[in-house]
């Protein structure tokens, strides 16, 4: 029987070095395959074949795309402010690399040296550190955007910064739900928290779920919120001016910031490595390493396994990948919005609708504690579920608002013949 | 490993500090000041003050230093550098100043007796509240018990100057 207790000295500072090492390098690696995943997933979309050169079903594509943009031209442009226009690119991929560090990615793994926790840092402000430094990332576009010396990428830089500064209060407003049914920060706790529940959050706060993960496309500069980019409009925004690996550091930084999103969306809404049922149930309570509590308070002892590690790792990446996949399924399906559209979405829909659904869940909590329900249980979180389904139903009827689902339905029944147009026979 | 770090984080943050000043661009004077908030930031994390580290990002380095450089931006200050203290008569009083504001740090650091014992007695408080109530609930705990009322009267003088920027605003368009 191993000791059920977390890895100290120099076990500590190896298994730290190692999952630094691993997640570092699985971060590119699927960077590196989303950015072939894009194009395949574009190409069935449109019927097309997608790239199939490089390799068996053009796997190999992200290598040459690397070796090309490595052996490319770096181009400056004139009178461009070049230390700044070599910073930018810099400043845009260290936080969107940097955020994944606190993301728990499976259950903790036991060693004959002790448990390792299945996370780079664990820091005590969790949520908090991704805010951070997603808020530092504007910086590295707005700079380059206006390092450049280009009337286009300045207001790319420009529609960058305003979208993604509007965006982030609706990102933190929709996350404080989650932060009052959690009680704390660190996404280990919240991960936690929804194991205990037996719910994953995506049912209990289901509008916040709804409200970050749209702002969560803004922060992404993702379609259909690609204004600082808009190729019809701006050439391509912010980037124009860049080649070479440097145009390739924005595309790394842009994938890495949708891989943290998705990553981040799986462990705070659809409960992270979690699989349904208490089999991989994990945290650390009081130094110990529990599973939950039984009926008289008393702790129940975790039993980490390296197949648990295994399979709550299986499940965080299909987690993850779907949210990914959802990324570039949105972007081939919708057109862009205009600017104005975009601002009045975050302002006066997105800002709004979350302020009002915190005050929701916050009341809702508020009576289910009078009545005094246990807070955390599976009845808490089947009222709260109740509760917020009514608001998303009303959320989504007001977006609607009479025209897309209602207006298809209404099609149907007034039995519209679509006229096709006869095909020349024969030619 | 704390000393290193302290010392290395200390040095950039100083380092930066004169670099806000004397950078050629009011941008590379911006992005300076991020630095040395940034390396203030780590200095909190040092001192286990978690919380604190992640507000002087998201506000300060995140949030007021991108308006700063939204308006050096839109106001085209960022490429030209002109000098604007032309006679070295005006660096006298600013000196002076500087000077001033050093001696009284120095009186209150001799003044008040920060003393080895004391430091790690308030750390253990800190790090009590630090297991009881999270990063964040060591913060909130005392700010809407005890200080409340200062709170609301600062949430209050925020709406005031939110008003007062609107009223503003209206007028000139």
């Amino acid at each position: 029987m191993e000791t059920l207790q977390p890895v100290t000295g120099l076990a500590l500072i190896l298994s730290s070095a190692a999952k630094i090492g691993a997640v570092f390098t699985t971060v590119m690696l699927v960077v590196a395959y989303t950015t072939l995943a894009e194009r395949k997933v574009s190409a069935w979309l449109q019927d097309r074949v997608g790239p199939n050169r490089v390799g068996p079903f053009g796997l190999f594509q992200p290598l040459a795309d690397g070796l090309k943009n490595i052996l490319k031209e770096e181009t400056y442009p004139a009178r461009a402010a070049r230390l700044f226009f070599i910073l930018g690119p810099m400043l845009a991929l260290i936080p969107a690399l940097v955020t994944f560090a606190v993301i728990p990615f499976a259950a903790p793994l036991p060693t004959p040296w002790g448990v390792v926790d299945m996370i780079v840092a664990d820091v005590p402000i969790g949520i908090l550190f991704i805010l951070a430094f997603s808020s530092l990332g504007v910086f590295g576009v707005v700079l380059s955007g206006w390092a450049s010396n280009n009337k286009y990428a300045f207001l790319g830089g420009l529609r960058a910064s305003a979208q993604m500064v509007s965006y982030e209060v609706a990102l933190g407003l929709s996350l404080i739900t989650v932060l009052m049914l959690t009680g704390n920060v660190t996404l280990t706790r919240v991960v936690w928290e929804q194991q205990q529940m037996g719910f994953w959050f995506v049912f209990p706060l289901s509008l916040a779920f709804i409200l970050f993960v749209i702002s969560a496309f803004a922060e992404t500069n993702r379609l259909p919120f690609d204004m600082p980019e808009a190729e019809s409009e701006l050439v391509t925004g912010y980037h124009t001016e860049y080649s070479a690996m440097k145009f390739s550091m924005f595309f790394i930084a842009e994938y890495a910031h949708m891989l943290t999103a998705s990553a981040l969306m799986a462990t705070l809404f659809l409960g992270g490595w979690d699989i349904p049922g208490p089999w991989d149930d994990a945290f650390w309570y009081q130094g110990q390493l529990i599973k939950g509590f039984a009926a008289d308070g008393s702790v129940l002892l975790a039993a980490p396994s390296v197949l648990k590690t295994l399979v709550t790792l299986v499940a965080f990446a299909l987690k993850t990948g779907f949210f990914l996949f959802f990324y570039i399924w949105v972007r081939w399906s919708l057109p862009r919005f205009r600017y104005d559209q975009v601002m009045a979405l975050g302002w006066k829909v997105m800002l709004p609708v979350a302020l009002g659904y915190v005050m929701l869940v916050a009341g809702t909590m508020l009576v289910l504690d009078e009545l005094g329900m246990r807070s955390g249980g599976f009845a808490y979180g089947l009222v709260l579920t109740a509760v917020s389904m009514m608001a998303t139903v009303g959320f989504v009827v007001f977006l609607d608002r009479g025209r897309t689902i209602a207006g298809a339905a209404a099609q149907r029944a007034q039995k519209v013949e679509i006229k096709t147009i006869p095909s020349p026979a024969g030619d | 490993m704390v000393d290193i770090l302290f010392y290395v984080f200390a040095a950039v943050a100083i380092g930066s500090a004169f670099g806000v000043v004397l950078a050629r661009t009011p941008v590379g004077s911006l992005l300076f000041m991020v630095s040395t908030l940034a390396s203030v930031a780590a200095t909190y994390v040092l001192l286990e003050a978690h919380f604190l580290a992640a507000i002087q990002i998201i506000v300060y380095a995140g949030a007021i230093m991108v308006l700063f450089l939204f308006v050096i931006m839109l106001l085209n200050l960022g490429h030209e550098y002109r000098r604007d203290l032309k006679a070295p008569l005006a660096m006298i009083p600013a000196f002076a100043v500087v000077g001033a504001m050093a001696g009284f740090i120095a009186r209150v650091f001799r003044a008040t007796d920060v003393g080895a014992g004391m430091m790690t007695e308030a750390g253990r408080g800190i790090d009590a509240a630090l297991l009881e109530h999270g990063a964040v609930g060591a913060i909130a705990q005392p700010l809407f018990t005890d200080y409340i009322v200062h709170f609301e009267v600062t949430g209050i003088l925020l709406l005031v100057a939110i008003v007062g920027a609107l009223a503003l605003a209206k007028r000139s368009v």
